[in-house]
């Protein structure tokens, strides 16, 4: 973990350092002279050994301090900050929609074996996976805000504008998460221990909540996790099809106007968010199953 | 999924002479489906401006913004240039950057995978920790910091979106080529004086082709929604190149009056990358069962 997220660190600063143009000059703007830009450069540090200024943006990256934004002057935590909210609420109502939906479908898939709602489902899930976000995102403005005015076709305003990018967001999730819980529990349904249970007379319901579901579920919860990481990724696309003033969309603008400290400060932030949620699914795959012990 | 037609499938009289991958490959629907409609797109993406039913840059103001008609299939945009003619051409760019991504991710991915295998110790341990920080970034954002760096354009994305495939070659290949390190083959072409690229090459990245294939063919679908969306989002293949991302970024713009702009291209790119997927699934199902999820 920390010598991945080091790893990571070294990544953020050598792209800081890789991109074209000087950032002394261009914060020290276009009439400085030769002795503003020095004077700026020796204030940022940049006139110190590579080293150096590796150890003191390590410091100042543990401290949560990437300087400031070059677009408008504040801290890039405070931009940051600002930006946060909206993206976490994009992405917990759309992992909710995934997993709510994905995980319904697909154990009806796995029950209902071979029936038309399992192959109309399958053909969904394949389309699902297939089709971009930007194009659903699109698809949907066309469909529900243009002609028939039901959801907003962007900006943030209330529930209502949440609708259609976290059902964009989601819909790519939910089909990878119901076409694994289908096999996952088509897997489960096979094993003897579930036969038993159904010869011993335990209720159909039972069977499939108690026996099966629990069982189905404990790699769906990996999957899951791996999909809130793309999910954040899928944001960068999602929010900007929808002017959703979050983290993505912020990466967006901030490569547009070359603001290289919200910028690395964002790549960092999104790796960190990988990386925790990584972790997370590693601890509640062995609280879910007792199998997995951790020496 | 298929374990019946994995395991009890008869070998028909006619198809004893096929290899038995063939034969489950030509057993699933979906995965000839696929085969079709990945080989279509490809020889239109070598045919490109000979298939083309009108010259892909030709403007025609008097027909800006049609709706889809017989003259023009896809409709027109808003400078009267023929979409149909526009998609074909765009195969080359969004068709084009997805292969020569995944060509070169595989290409050095593989490479390394073989290497770390073969060479153990210091340098498969390093090469995996940095593997690891590669699966960090999220794909499609380790992507975008590239091209931040190198700028857009069109060489610029096959390096971001090849970049992010090299992990996972060298992941897939590392495991079979290792356990292959541990056979009789291997030990015997040491004792005979082989030397090390023989071994890499001849001996260990064999076992791992089918994997190679299977992931090779599943990644093009990765590759092209990728490329199209850094395009999409004004960081790829800029307008008036007709790649299918950039041609629906600027057709947005005219959703309410002309939405085949948007629909167009969309569906194409979904298309495309759909066929790729189902013929990814197919072969793995023919060439490596036990790869499924």
């Amino acid at each position: 973990m920390i010598p991945i997220l080091l790893g990571v660190s070294l990544g953020a600063f050598v792209f800081l350092h890789a991109i074209p143009g000087d950032p002394a000059r261009m914060l020290a703007g276009p009439d400085a002279t030769l002795e503003d830009v020095r004077a700026v450069r020796s204030r940022l540090g940049l006139d110190r050994p590579l080293l150096v200024q590796y150890a003191l943006f390590i410091r100042n990256a543990v401290a949560g301090d990437f300087g400031r934004s070059y677009r408008s002057g504040a801290p890039v935590r405070e931009v940051l900050g600002q930006h946060v909210g909206p993206t976490l609420e994009l992405s917990i109502a759309a992992i909710g929609l995934a997993v709510v939906t994905g995980m319904g479908v697909g154990t009806l898939q796995a029950v209902r074996r071979n029936s038309l709602p399992d192959y109309a489902s399958t053909v969904f899930s394949v389309a699902g996976i297939s089709t971009p976000a930007f194009f659903l995102g699109l698809l949907l403005i066309y469909v529900f805000s243009v002609d028939i005015h039901w959801f907003p076709s962007g900006g943030m305003s209330g529930l209502r504008s949440l609708v259609l990018p976290a059902v964009t967001l989601a819909a790519a999730s939910a089909a990878v998460i119901a076409r694994f819980t289908r096999s996952s529990l088509l897997e489960v349904l096979g094993e003897d221990f579930v036969r038993t249970a159904r010869a011993k007379g335990v209720p159909g319901r039972r069977v499939l909540m108690r026996h099966s579901l629990r069982n189905a579920l404990i790699p769906v919860v990996t999957l899951i996790g791996l999909e809130f990481g793309f999910l954040l990724g899928g944001a960068i696309v999602v929010e900007t099809v929808f002017t959703w003033p979050g983290l993505g969309w912020l990466l967006i603008q901030s490569i547009g106007f070359r603001d290289y400290p919200v910028l690395t400060a964002e790549i960092l932030l999104f790796s960190l968010q990988f990386l925790a949620i990584n972790l997370v699914v590693d601890v509640l795959y062995a609280a879910l199953d007792p199998r997995v012990v951790y020496a | 999924m298929h374990e019946a037609a994995l395991a009890g499938a008869p070998r028909a009289a006619g198809a004893s002479a096929r290899h038995p991958a063939w034969a489950r490959f030509f057993r699933r629907r979906t995965a000839v489906a696929g085969g079709v409609i990945a080989a279509t797109f490809l020889a239109v993406t070598l045919l490109g401006f000979w298939v083309t039913p009108y010259p892909p840059a030709a403007t025609d103001y008097s027909h800006t913004l049609a709706p889809p008609s017989l003259q023009h299939p896809a409709g027109t945009d808003d400078f009267g240039r023929d979409l149909l003619s526009r998609l074909i051409v765009g195969a080359r760019y969004s068709l084009g950057m997805g292969l020569s991504a995944v060509t070169i991710g595989a290409a050095i991915g593989s490479f390394w995978g073989v290497a770390c295998a073969f060479n153990g110790g210091l340098f498969d341990n390093l090469s995996m920790r940095i593997a690891d920080i590669l699966f960090a970034f999220p794909g499609i954002l380790l992507a975008i910091a590239i091209v931040a760096v190198l700028g857009p354009g069109l060489t610029n994305v096959v390096i971001a979106v090849g970049v992010f495939s090299i992990p996972s070659f060298a992941r897939l290949v590392r495991a079979p080529s290792l356990a292959a390190m541990e056979q009789e083959y291997v030990h015997a072409a040491r004792a005979i004086g082989a030397g090390g690229a023989r071994i890499m090459f001849r001996h260990l990245l064999p076992t791992a082709l089918p994997p190679i294939i299977v992931y090779f063919t599943l990644r093009i679908g990765t590759a092209i929604l990728t490329a199209s969306a850094l395009s999409f989002l004004g960081l790829g293949v800029m307008p008036p190149t007709p790649e299918w991302g950039a041609m629906l970024a600027s057709g947005r713009l005219f959703i309410n009056v002309a939405p085949q702009l948007v629909i167009a291209p969309g569906v194409t790119i979904s298309l495309a990358v759909l066929g790729f997927n189902l013929l990814g699934d197919g072969l793995r199902d023919a060439l490596d069962p036990r790869l499924r999820t």
